[in-house]
């Protein structure tokens, strides 16, 4: 059993919403004058959950309330949610950078955050002067960063403009120098936050196998991302939160699979409700998704290699002389799985004329056995966005199939699509 | 095992609120190598791409001189305790520029460092340590242009006095970047949340500058002002300077340990003050 390197207890954060500023000097003799007669702050009381959509009465609001978790040495987890569920406030507090409401944190050995590479960069010094500087901002000494130096400069390929000012750098170089430094860190435990999706795909892969590297080590690594497919490969663990919550805690596939099936907002019939809608505009309003069976009656499952049918109706208020629609099929882990265009193979824009209007699309079912959704999309054919519906219609491909002989047949599946194969032995 | 290694204290335990007496100087002394980075850092990117480099440091205090003694010693004629206008206002106004610097530069701490202190902790009081540091680099090229009209007024044979007192020399620079840095501290924790500081405090250090015997010396003053001059921790420095350098000036031993003491509370209040808003003004800055 290893210990415990982590334990976060009934953590809580509070925000005041609105203009700081404003009433503040009330507020804070208000607080003064129960504090005096021993009484708890009046605003620690108020407050709700963090709900974006709803507008919510008071001014203050929980962006953490009550998390609870520990990490032992050498796990490696994962924090997943939604935009706003409270990673960020979460990864703040734990990395000291401001403080708890209630609650408290306790640590063993050195804790480094990186909630973005290559802070305190300055412009004017030079690479190997940053080097210094940005690792002892990050808590090295200078004696540990001197005994690195060589290590850092090779992992972020920059030796020849080592003593050329920072200023000078491409912004890749910068991020590939400022990653390097935190690389090199060694901390007990390692908090990073999305700073992967910067640099080129080969160096995020080179961070990837780096940050894979340190967990192997034994050393403990909270990892916040919104990339499922780096979270699946890179933890053991994972906490999701919702609304300032914890919601779940598990291995790392359970805690996705429950993040997907959160995440995508299945209205019973396919009806598309104002919370689902990226982006939108006054020409069209798309009211209605469903993927059909044959016989015209709305699925959520279909039979490995069962052809998809997707009906989409819609509102025209005006008439659209080019109107491109398309739809992606998105995994459970949020990737893009494929995309349709109905201007694809040659095919002219639709002309939709003003009214209400349906569209009917039959794809091809190569898709491996797994959760998927689907996201929607009116366009101008110059490539001008109308109307975006993300991640609405949440389905799931059954290993079974309407063919007798077709069943998929192993209890695992890998990867998302199953294309037609040909197999031969010679 | 298992019970033993998670009986192991905590390194580390956070909590809203920490005592108000824990000053975290130990946890200052563990980044110091931070600290002489960020003087470094400082001083180096000051003068990148600048020819004169840090002689442009000459030119304030030098055109400052030159104007009080047209504008003070010429034209309006007031007295400098019987020493030429030039000597007696460069001293005033090099010492004064170094607690306007350190106290302007701290003052505005936690706005200037948002970014960096949004995204990474260290102990924020290096920040500040760092400004009265490196800003002793600016003062002591400004004190070696002092030191050089001194020696050409006492060459002339100008009535130049100095004495032993002018060993107290290195007590003062820590008085003058103590209360520098104290009321910085004070201040920047108090703009996180109300602005209007800012405001104040621009003006405030120029208004200051009058309270305090840069331009008419504490013995030229009517009794019932020299009292009031003297509650200011400022004067009894800059009037131990020139009685220590040029021999004439106002100096008491009482004056000074009021300063030190004024001083020593003021940094303590600054840091307790500082500690208690470094923790969460992210939030409010």
């Amino acid at each position: 059993m290893s210990k415990t390197v982590l334990s976060v207890e009934q953590l809580s954060k509070q925000y005041r919403l609105g203009e700081v500023g404003t009433g503040t000097i009330s507020h804070d003799l208000n607080r003064w004058w129960s504090k005096v007669r021993g009484k708890e702050d009046p605003y620690l009381k108020v407050g709700e959950t963090n709900d974006r959509t709803n507008k919510g009465t008071s001014q203050y609001t929980w962006a953490l309330q009550d998390i609870c978790f520990d990490v032992k040495q050498g796990e490696v987890l994962g924090i997943i949610g939604k935009n706003g569920a409270g990673k960020s406030t979460l990864l703040k507090i734990l990395s000291k950078v401001t403080g708890p409401t209630k609650g408290t944190i306790k640590s063993r050995g050195r804790i480094a955050a990186l909630l973005e590479v290559g802070t305190g960069f300055h412009p004017e010094l030079t690479g190997k002067e940053n080097i210094f500087l940005n690792g002892t901002i990050l808590g090295m000494t200078k004696k540990e960063v001197k005994s690195k130096l060589d290590e850092i400069v090779d992992f972020a390929g920059v030796e020849r403009y080592l003593d050329t000012p920072v200023k000078r750098y491409s912004s890749g170089m910068m991020v590939r120098l400022g990653f390097s430094v935190a690389a090199h860190l060694e901390p007990e435990i390692l908090i990073v936050d999305e700073v992967l999706a910067v640099g080129d795909a080969e160096f995020q892969k080179k961070c990837i196998g780096k940050m894979g590297a340190v967990a192997k080590g034994g050393r403990t690594i909270l990892f916040v991302s919104h990339n499922m497919g780096s979270v699946k490969s890179l933890c053991t663990q994972a906490i999701l939160l919702e609304n300032g919550q914890k919601v779940f805690e598990g291995s790392v596939s359970d805690t996705i699979a429950k993040y997907v099936i959160n995440k995508v907002n299945t209205s019973e019939k396919g009806i598309i409700d104002s919370k689902m809608r990226k982006m939108q505009s006054d020409e069209t309003l798309i009211q209605r998704i469903a993927m059909l069976a044959e016989d015209g009656t709305i699925i959520e499952e279909l039979y490995y290699k069962q052809p998809i049918d997707i009906k989409v109706n819609f509102e025209a208020n005006q008439t659209i002389k080019d109107a491109l629609i398309d739809i992606m099929i998105i995994s459970q882990e949020g990737i893009i799985i494929s995309h349709y265009m109905n201007t694809m193979n040659g095919y002219d824009p639709f002309v939709v004329q003003k009214g209400d209007r349906e569209i009917m699309v039959r794809l091809n079912n190569d898709l491996a056995p797994g959760n998927y959704s689907i996201t929607v999309g009116i366009h101008y054919s110059n490539g001008l966005t109308i109307e975006v519906v993300e991640d609405v219609y949440s389905f799931t491909v059954l290993k079974a199939s309407l063919n007798e002989n077709g069943h998929y047949p192993y209890e695992w599946s890998h990867g998302y699509l199953h294309p037609k194969a040909e197999w031969k032995l010679i | 095992m298992t019970n033993n290694s998670n009986s192991e204290p905590w390194d580390e335990i956070v909590v809203p609120k920490n005592s108000l007496l824990k000053l975290n100087l130990k946890e200052v002394w563990k980044y110091k190598d931070l600290l002489t980075l960020f003087v470094k850092r400082d001083i180096v990117a000051q003068y990148k791409q600048t020819v004169l480099g840090p002689l442009w440091y000459f030119i304030q205090p030098l055109l400052t001189t030159i104007m009080f003694t047209i504008v003070f010693g010429k034209i309006a004629n007031i007295s400098t305790d019987d020493l030429p206008h030039t000597i007696f206002y460069m001293a005033g106004v090099v010492n004064w520029a170094y607690f306007a610097d350190c106290l302007n530069k701290t003052a505005t701490t936690f706005k200037d460092n948002q970014q960096i202190f949004g995204k990474v902790y260290f102990p924020r009081l290096i920040v500040p340590l760092s400004i009265v540091t490196s800003h002793l680099l600016k003062y002591g090229i400004q004190f070696v242009l002092f030191l050089g009209f001194y020696i050409y007024f006492i060459l002339i044979g100008a009535n130049i006095h100095p004495n032993e007192m002018a060993l107290l020399f290195p007590v003062l620079v820590l008085m003058l970047a103590g209360l520098g840095l104290g009321f910085g501290l004070i201040i920047t924790s108090y703009t996180t949340k109300y602005r209007d500081l800012v405001f104040l405090l621009s003006f405030g250090v120029q208004l200051a500058m009058y309270a305090t015997p840069v331009i008419i010396p504490l013995s030229k003053l009517e009794p019932k002002y020299q009292r009031l001059m003297e509650l200011n921790p400022m004067t009894s420095i800059i009037e131990t300077f020139r009685y220590g350098f040029l021999g004439q000036g106002t100096f008491s031993w009482g004056a000074l340990a009021y300063t030190g003491i004024f001083t020593i509370v003021l940094v303590l209040a600054g840091i307790v003050i500082f500690n208690k808003t470094e923790k969460n003004f992210m939030d409010t800055v």
